[in-house]
């Protein structure tokens, strides 16, 4: 992997250890407000300020960052899921299947995505839960076109035809032989979909649409920090910055693990 | 297409769990709600609804919306106009200045230039668009006192010189959506066109290197470009929704925002089929370009 990609993943690794220790070494709870403190800058008690209730801002940025990295893992693995299902079964039955459910994908794509965030949300509500689902039932095309195009390719090759005149029955060829292969391009696609993911859920939490206060997410902690944008311009740097390093870590070590996992993009 | 954004949509709304009936209070009788229900003809199969919606539909009928009770289509006409200003002028911006950035960074492949140019594109594709106008309006509205930090004209002054001076700022946000994609997209176009073997015939020849580039090169590097910024259009009308948010811009995705905030069924769908009506018709207009770029796509 090429250099980036391993700074990425030094800094992926050093957000997921502040999310897992830092609210256990961090003991000011996020949701303790402090009124006389309000927007408050930097002190020795609250290094990075305090929020308009006089909450403290790294607490929230800790406790905040266990929020949105796991919803955005969670909508990952939901739009793997739906995408492999739908890309592996058009690929290997073919036919009116293949047709339908490639011509599905098409149609999914080619809709602006967060207008049916919107419907879906009108209809179920907010919740992290109804989150993860709707960020995964929207973004799971691009992972089903992939497998779809995997299937195909390896379902003619000829480990999978001799497998198969050897007796081994459908979903285990699918499972055993077929779907392994897919695994590099999956994790890229996995990687990559984690990005897309953290940006959708703080777009979401930001219009009050998604992770409900007080549960921080940093998404939700620029949803306030615009009303102060003119006294303290400081809340809103530090989640966006956040948001930033992390959606570009992830897109980075994407980038990196395919050009390493992709022997025909190596060069 | 929007036959199927729009069945989507209107089976979801309806058939899912608290759809529209749910909407009524609890401190309605029984009684009232059934009148309730009948009124709005709820009580008939959805399937059949559909149809009748779809009729109405064709008609540039969209129903009513229950916040405010005014038509659908009406409401969503008076936003139309200042979400494709908008989001056309993002769309232009991208184009404008994203193909010439990949056209560098083609030419300069493996130079330091490159490396900054995608840098900066990586960073742009990671950068929320809604924290980006938050940042945007500290720098340009908060702190130098140049561009306006919301709305589409001040009340004082309604020229054109205002209007596009509160463009400016929603527009960047929006474009930095795509931007950095049809910048990627230009570049490895045109890395690999510049491979090409009617390239270096057209260099040995004698031809100049801009002569080269511009009638050579880059009009076939753009053909992949075209169909890439198509494929872009429905990401950049999603965008919409959080860009007008952040500066209070009256276009459609504020009012899917509304809609979806007040649980307004009948706007949300409406909304819905609209924008995906907008991306079917930029899709078609992506593909005339294509035939236009493309002469050998003219003869078929």
């Amino acid at each position: 992997m090429n250099r980036l990609g391993f700074a990425a993943l030094i800094v992926l690794a050093t957000v997921a250890a502040f999310a897992v220790a830092g609210p256990v070494l961090w003991t000011i709870p996020p949701e303790a407000t402090d009124a006389i403190h309000g927007l408050a800058g930097p002190s020795s008690v609250h290094p990075l300020g305090t929020d308009e209730l006089g909450r403290d801002m790294l607490s929230r940025l800790l406790h905040g960052s266990r929020v949105t990295l796991l919803v955005g893992l969670a909508a990952m693995l939901a739009a793997i899921v739906i995408g492999v299902l739908v890309g592996a079964v058009a690929g290997f039955k073919g036919g009116w299947i293949d047709g339908a459910l490639m011509r599905f994908t098409d149609a999914m794509l080619a809709v602006p995505a967060f207008f049916f965030i919107l419907v879906v949300i009108t209809v179920l509500g907010t919740g992290v839960g109804t989150l993860i689902l709707v960020i995964g039932a929207l973004s799971w095309m691009p992972v089903a076109r992939v497998v779809y195009g995997e299937t195909l390719r390896w379902k003619t090759a000829e480990f999978v035809v001799a497998a198969e005149s050897l007796g081994v029955a459908g979903p285990r060829l699918l499972l055993r032989h077929i779907l392994p292969q897919a695994i590099p391009s999956l994790i890229v696609s996995a990687t990559l979909g984690v990005a897309f993911a953290i940006l959708t859920e703080s777009a979401l939490s930001y219009l009050g649409l998604g992770v409900q206060p007080p549960l921080p997410s940093w998404g939700n902690m620029l949803q306030r920090a615009q009303l102060y944008v003119f006294t303290a311009p400081a809340l809103a740097i530090y989640p966006g910055l956040a948001i930033t390093i992390v959606v570009l870590a992830f897109n980075f070590l994407g980038d990196g693990l395919r050009d390493a996992l992709d022997p025909r993009r190596r060069r | 297409m929007i036959v199927f954004a729009s069945a989507l949509t209107f089976f979801f709304v309806n058939l899912a769990p608290g759809g529209p009936a749910s909407i009524m209070r609890f401190d309605v009788s029984p009684e009232q709600r059934e009148a309730l229900i009948r009124l709005m003809g709820l009580d008939r199969p959805v399937p059949q609804r559909y149809i009748e919606w779809l009729a109405g539909a064709l008609h540039g009928d969209l129903g009513t919306s229950l916040l405010t009770n005014e038509p659908v289509t009406g409401r969503i006409a008076d936003r139309l106009p200042n979400t494709l200003t908008l989001a056309g002028s993002a769309l232009l911006i991208s184009i404008v200045l994203g193909i010439p950035i990949g056209v560098v960074q083609a030419v300069r492949r493996g130079k330091p230039i490159d490396h900054l140019l995608s840098l900066v594109s990586a960073i742009g594709l990671s950068v929320p668009v809604f924290w980006l106008g938050i940042v945007l309006i500290l720098v340009f509205a908060v702190s130098l006192h140049v561009l306006p930090s919301a709305g589409v004209t001040s009340v004082s002054s309604d020229t054109f010189g205002d209007r596009l001076a509160h463009l400016v700022l929603p527009a960047i946000a929006l474009a930095t959506t795509i931007l950095p994609t049809v910048a990627r997209f230009t570049r490895s176009s045109m890395i690999e066109v510049l491979h090409e073997d009617y390239v270096r015939t057209a260099t040995s020849k004698g031809l100049r290197p801009r002569t080269v580039m511009m009638r050579h090169a880059l009009r076939n590097a753009l053909i992949p470009v075209v169909s890439a910024i198509g494929a872009l259009v429905p990401r950049l009308i999603g965008g919409t929704v959080v860009t007008e948010a952040v500066f209070g811009w009256p276009g459609m995705g504020r009012l899917a925002l509304e809609a979806a905030q007040g649980r307004d069924y009948p706007l949300v769908t409406g909304l819905t089929v609209v924008v995906a009506a907008i991306a079917v018709v930029a899709t078609l207009l992506v593909d005339l370009a294509y035939t236009r770029i493309d002469p050998r796509l003219r003869l078929a």
